[in-house]
């Protein structure tokens, strides 16, 4: 009952007019960010985040504000899939398998409604999932020394460089690069200054939002341009949005399964809502009788992945409240978020901070209803939304990075540093190295570092201390599977082709 | 064969080795612990090096790199980023966001005309949002000419 008296401490804080307001707003920009091609949650969350922190929000609003986004941008990754066979964002690659087939097949509504109904089972069911699992998991972290949090950031690193990666060298390649950036700035131990060169700009240290606006909005720049911003038209015809019941009631099955798959892959450090839709779509389509279906518009297509990679969102908001490791590139931006608003996630978080902890729950439950309701009688405003031409979106997404970051150093220092990460981004994936690793390793280097000097000043000195419980053990031994697997794994889970968009459809 | 992938892994060790040698120069201060400032730099550098010769000795298919004209329309970007960057403090947020999101637009979109009207309309329009809706402290036009 501990559970409802602090949920009901969360709603108390978090539901005033002006926190709902930020909500509304918040969830709609997300939702056009997410359907906008390019524009994933992690882009959409980085870009606001330093508007949000020059506007003067206070922890709790910004939390409301920025987390209506990143559950909005899961909602409206689907939209640009149904209609486009573009995904909106990563996660929403597997939603275009069945559901542009169905809008093709003059479903686009259904298909649509199907899936925002999946997005909020899934997204509200792995939030309640969020409420019960966090507590207890933060009462495991309790027991955390130095030795397991070096272990587990180990881990981190390991899984999400192993399973977000082609190649294992390259993904340790780039947590290296992401460490090592972080050590730039004063030590904090003994307050010498290190990798500065002298230069007075680089003493705090490099900003991790410079970094991520760098890696993820400014690189996408480039690739545009490079693309020539394929002008992106609408190709299925989109009717008077009614609501399936009959559709809905045969795929609840299918958004009950995606919920609880996606919510074990996002809770999982380094899997995250990729691997959630993509485990819930097969399994889906393992146990259906009707197997030769999917991938011609199915709609059980559409609700378990949808259902998967919601649920996952909320799954590895789990590890990151309680353990300050986030298990994806958007939730490595969420910690930015807390971060930036002096919040430090982990254990102590739930004992001595719990309104944040609860107003963000409340804040999470507030906005998929509001994201309910905006994205299914009101898709059809997206829809439109969408046919924003790329020549007018793109130089406006990249003058808000500026502006985010201008407004929050005001240094042109910070934004030249800010274009030098979009291009290294832009090499980096060009070389298909992931640039999350990066991201999580500005943001961890210096607790990572920390850890393990604190540990060596317990044991003073002697190296065997890190392997010296048996939660540490597990974790190293958990690290090291979950580089290795993947290299195994990566032949038998190979993704289904894309369906291939009819050219007739697409007009001009 | 020379490829993207063992250009960049070349220019990652030369950056770990000078990454070593500047943590070499590091100071310790005379009361410090068991590790010290520097050892975990090393570590760090030891990583990069291990996973840069990995991408020499193994590199993946080559990517397919823009060149000649290509490459020009991405230095020109990269040049306005730049500039607009050392432009935004001392001429303001109005004149220097037109011009860059203008030249932007004609490099997506083509059409001189439309992305001329798109850069007018994005320096005007965002500074509204961001000076008058939003309330950030964002200086309209150069030093001097008020707002």
């Amino acid at each position: 009952m501990e559970t409802l008296s602090n949920l009901a401490m969360g709603f108390g804080l978090a539901l005033t007019p002006f926190t709902l307001l930020l909500a509304i707003i918040g969830a709609f920009v997300g939702t056009i960010i997410g359907a906008l091609p390019g524009l994933g949650p992690s882009n959409g969350v980085a870009l606001l985040i330093p508007i949000s922190f020059s506007m003067g929000l206070d922890a709790i609003s910004a939390l409301v504000l920025l987390t209506s986004v990143y559950y909005g941008a899961m909602y409206g990754g689907r939209i640009s899939s149904i209609l486009l066979n573009i995904p909106g964002d990563e996660p929403a690659m597997m939603t275009t398998l069945d559901g542009y087939p169905m809008a093709r097949q003059g479903m686009a509504g259904e298909a649509l409604v199907v899936s925002g109904v999946a997005s909020f089972v899934g997204a509200f069911l792995a939030t309640i999932g969020l409420m019960i699992f966090a507590p207890y998991l933060a009462g495991v972290a309790y027991k955390f020394g130095p030795a397991e949090y070096f272990a587990l950031y180990m881990l981190a690193f390991c899984t999400l460089g192993g399973m977000g990666s082609n190649n294992q060298a390259k993904a340790a390649l780039s947590a290296s690069i992401g460490l090592a950036l972080a050590m730039v700035g004063l030590d904090k131990t003994t307050g010498m200054p290190r990798f500065t060169f002298g230069d007075l700009h680089l003493q705090d240290g490099i900003d991790f939002l410079v970094a991520i606006v760098g890696l993820f909005a400014v690189a996408e720049i480039f690739f545009f341009i490079e693309t020539h911003g394929k002008d992106s038209a609408i190709g299925v015809k989109l009717g008077k949005i009614l609501v399936p019941w009959k559709m809905l009631k045969r795929t609840s099955g299918a958004m009950l399964r995606g919920t609880g798959i996606g919510f074990i892959a996002g809770v999982l450090p380094g899997a995250g809502a990729s691997l959630g839709s993509f485990l819930a779509y097969m399994s889906e389509k393992s146990i259906a009788r009707d197997k030769d279906t999917f991938g011609k518009g199915n709609p059980k297509g559409v609700a378990a992945p949808e259902a998967g990679n919601n649920s996952a969102a909320g799954g590895a908001l789990v590890p990151m409240l309680t353990l300050g490791v986030p298990g994806s590139g958007t939730t490595a931006v969420l910690l930015a978020l807390l971060l930036t608003l002096n919040i430090t996630p982990g254990p102590l978080l739930f004992t001595e901070r719990p309104e944040v902890i609860w107003s963000l729950i409340a804040s999470l439950l507030i906005a998929n209803i509001v994201l309910l309701l905006m994205n299914v009688p009101m898709v059809k405003v997206f829809v439109h939304i969408l046919s924003v031409p790329a020549w007018v979106l793109l130089p406006g997404v990249t003058m808000i990075a500026f502006v985010g970051i201008y407004s929050l150093t005001g240094s042109s220092f910070d934004m030249l540093m800010m274009v030098g990460f979009g291009v290294l981004g832009y090499v980096m994936r060009k070389l298909d190295i992931p640039t999350v690793p990066v991201i999580l390793g500005i943001l961890l280097g210096n607790a990572m570092e920390d850890n393990l000097r604190r540990a060596m000043v317990l044991s003073n000195g002697d190296w065997t201390y890190l392997f010296s419980t048996p939660i540490a053990i597990g974790l190293w031994i958990a690290a090291i599977l979950g580089f290795i697997a993947p290299i195994f794994l990566r032949r038998l889970l190979k993704k289904p082709p894309m369906p291939e968009s009819d050219p007739t459809m697409v007009g001009d | 064969m020379i490829r993207g992938d063992r250009i960049f892994g070349a220019v990652m060790i030369v950056i770990a080795l000078g990454y070593i040698l500047s943590a070499f120069g590091i100071q310790t201060s005379f009361m410090s612990d068991p590790v010290g400032p520097r050892l975990f730099p090393y570590m760090i550098a030891t990583v990069m090096i291990v996973s840069s010769l990995v991408m020499i000795l193994r590199p993946d298919p080559e990517a397919e790199w823009p060149t000649g004209p290509m490459l020009a329309q991405l230095g020109i970007a990269l040049v306005v980023l730049i500039a607009y960057a050392y432009a935004i403090s001392p001429l303001g947020f109005i004149i220097p966001t037109a011009i860059a999101s203008g030249i932007l637009s004609w490099q997506i979109g083509g059409k001189p005309l439309r992305a001329a009207i798109t850069g007018v309309g994005l320096g005007i329009g965002l500074w509204v949002m961001f000076r008058l809706v939003l309330g950030l402290s964002l200086r309209g036009l150069p030093v001097g000419w008020g707002m």
